[in-house]
C-alpha cells in the first residue's frame, strides 16, 4: 500500500511505522483479490471529521457485557479464560472510555453465526460477542472461553489460529481499529495468511497475547494479558469554524 | 510464508509500536450490527433524510458482508443528542446495500483553514480486507461548495471526484462504494 505524505499534517498526527499494517492486496489471502482497491490510496490531510470521533463512553454498554462465559442455561463450554490489558496511545499514555467491541468462535471453534457451516457443535450458552469500556487508566478485562481453531476454504488444510476479533473506537475517527487477537505459541502461525500479511514481524507479535499468570484466577480461569496501541497522540490543536459545534 | 518468531513481546519503554489491524471477517455481526446505529439521526428530525448505498467489489458483485461506518463532527441539528452526534452504522445485506437516517452536516474548516464542503467521513470494513477502507461522501447539489472542497480539487485524477459524491433520490441520497476496477471509488490514505 502506498502511503504518499499529504501537506499539512497536524502537529502530534503521526502514522503507524512502515511495516505495521498488511498491504491490502496479500495474494496469499485469496479474498483480497477482488476487494482490495487496485488504485493507490489518495493522500488525504485530515480535516475535522478525521480528527474528531465518536465518543460513546458506558451509554452503549450494559453490566455483563464484558462476561462472556455464561448463557441463559449455565455456563459456556470449553476453557475458562480472562483477557485484559491496556488501551494506550504510541506515545504510551492510557485511553479511557475507548469502547471495545469482540467477537469469537466457541470452544469447537464454530461462530454462533447463520453463514459458519463448519459442522462444529454449536454451544446454547455461548452467543461469542462482548463489549466493554476502558477505565480511567486504560484498562479493559473480558471474561471468556478460549475459541477454537476452525478450517476455511483459502488453501488446502487451512486452518485459522484461534483469535479473537476486537474492534475499537479510541478518541477519533483516525485511531478505528479492527484487529484480532492471537494465543501464545499457537502452532498454526505459520500457514495463517491473515496474521502472516503484516510485513514487520514485530507488528505481528503485536497481536499475540501473553500468558500472564498474575491474571490466572485460582481455580476458575487462566489469564492472558494483551495490550492495544492506537496510532496517535491526537491531542490536535484544531481551530473548527467558529459558528460551528462540534464533539470531541 | 515467511517464518516468525511468535514469542509475546510486551509493551514497554518509551516506544509503544501501534497494533497493527485484521479483516474483520465474515461474522462481524455478532458485535457490530445493531440497528440502531442505522439512525444518526431520529425519525421525524427535521431535514432528516436516507443515505442509501450498495457496497461493489472488482466483479461487480454486491459484498454482502461489509460494514460500512459514517461520521459527521458536527450536525446542525439540536435534536440530537450530544454525546453520540453524528456517527452512523450499517452492514450490508445479502443485496450489498446499507443505509443510514442521518442529517447533511454544515460546512467544516479544513486542516489548512480553508472552508471544507459538507461530508462525511466514512469507513468500510470486510472480509478481504486486512485494513479498513477511508472514504468520503459528498454531496452532488452542493456544486458551489465541491467547487472550492480542498480534497475534491487536488485529486491526482480529478475525474475521479464523481465517486465520492451521494446523489439526491426520492427519500435522501445514494452513493456507491466501488472497492475495485471500473469507477472504483477514491480511497485515502489517512
Ligand atoms: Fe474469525
Amino acid at each position: 500500500m502506498s502511503t504518499p505524505e499529504p501537506r499539512g499534517l497536524p502537529a502530534g498526527y503521526a502514522r503507524p511505522a512502515p511495516g505495521t499494517d498488511a498491504p491490502l492486496i496479500s495474494p496469499a489471502y485469496r479474498s483480497t483479490a477482488a476487494r482490495a482497491p487496485s488504485r493507490p490510496l489518495v493522500a488525504l490531510t485530515p480535516g475535522l471529521n478525521e480528527l474528531t470521533g465518536p465518543l460513546f463512553g458506558m451509554d452503549r454498554v450494559r453490566p455483563g457485557d464484558a462476561d462472556l462465559s455464561r448463557g441463559p442455561s449455565g455456563d459456556a463450554l470449553g476453557q475458562r479464560i480472562v483477557v485484559a490489558g491496556r488501551v494506550l496511545d504510541a506515545d504510551g499514555r492510557p485511553i479511557p472510555d475507548a469502547l471495545i467491541e469482540i467477537w469469537q468462535a466457541n470452544a469447537s471453534g464454530r461462530y454462533h453465526h447463520e453463514r459458519d457451516n463448519w459442522p462444529a457443535p454449536l454451544d446454547p450458552n455461548f452467543s461469542g460477542g462482548g463489549r466493554t469500556v476502558t477505565d480511567e487508566e486504560g484498562h479493559y478485562r473480558f471474561l471468556t472461553i478460549k475459541p477454537g481453531a476452525y478450517p476455511w476454504a483459502n488453501h488446502v488444510n487451512a486452518w485459522r489460529p484461534a483469535h479473537i476479533h476486537v474492534s475499537l473506537f479510541g478518541r477519533s475517527f483516525s485511531q478505528r481499529l479492527v484487529t484480532q487477537m492471537y494465543f501464545p505459541d499457537d502452532p498454526l502461525f505459520f500457514q495463517d495468511p491473515i496474521l502472516g500479511a503484516i510485513p514487520d514481524p514485530a507488528a505481528r507479535r503485536r497481536l499475540v497475547s501473553a500468558y500472564d499468570h498474575a491474571l490466572t484466577e485460582a481455580q476458575w480461569a487462566l489469564g492472558f494479558r494483551w495490550d492495544i496501541v492506537l496510532r496517535g497522540p491526537l491531542a490536535v490543536p484544531f481551530e473548527p469554524l467558529s459558528e460551528q459545534d462540534h464533539h470531541g | 510464508m515467511a517464518e516468525f518468531d511468535t514469542s509475546p513481546i510486551m509493551t514497554s519503554g518509551a516506544a509503544f509500536g501501534v497494533t497493527p489491524s485484521q479483516t474483520v471477517g465474515p461474522f462481524l455481526h455478532l458485535a457490530l450490527a445493531d440497528p440502531a446505529d442505522a439512525w444518526v439521526v431520529p425519525v421525524g428530525t427535521v431535514s432528516g433524510f436516507w443515505l442509501r448505498g450498495t457496497v461493489t467489489d472488482g466483479n461487480a458483485d454486491p459484498v454482502t458482508d461489509a460494514l460500512v461506518e459514517t461520521w459527521q463532527a458536527s450536525a446542525n441539528d439540536a435534536e440530537v443528542s450530544a454525546s453520540v452526534v453524528g456517527f452512523g452504522r450499517c452492514p450490508t445485506d445479502a443485496a450489498g446495500c446499507w443505509a443510514i437516517h442521518t442529517v447533511k452536516p454544515p460546512p467544516t474548516s479544513a486542516a489548512d483553514g480553508r472552508r471544507a464542503a459538507p461530508h462525511l467521513a466514512v469507513s468500510i470494513f470486510a472480509r478481504g480486507l486486512l485494513d479498513r477502507l477511508v472514504t468520503r461522501i459528498y454531496f452532488a447539489d452542493e456544486e458551489e461548495a465541491n467547487a472550492v472542497d480542498p480534497v475534491l480539487g487536488e485529486l491526482p485524477d480529478p475525474t475521479r471526484g464523481q465517486t465520492l459524491l451521494a446523489t439526491p433520490t426520492k427519500d435522501g441520497y445514494h452513493f456507491s462504494l466501488r472497492l475495485q476496477g471500473e469507477a472504483e471509488t477514491v480511497f485515502f490514505a489517512l
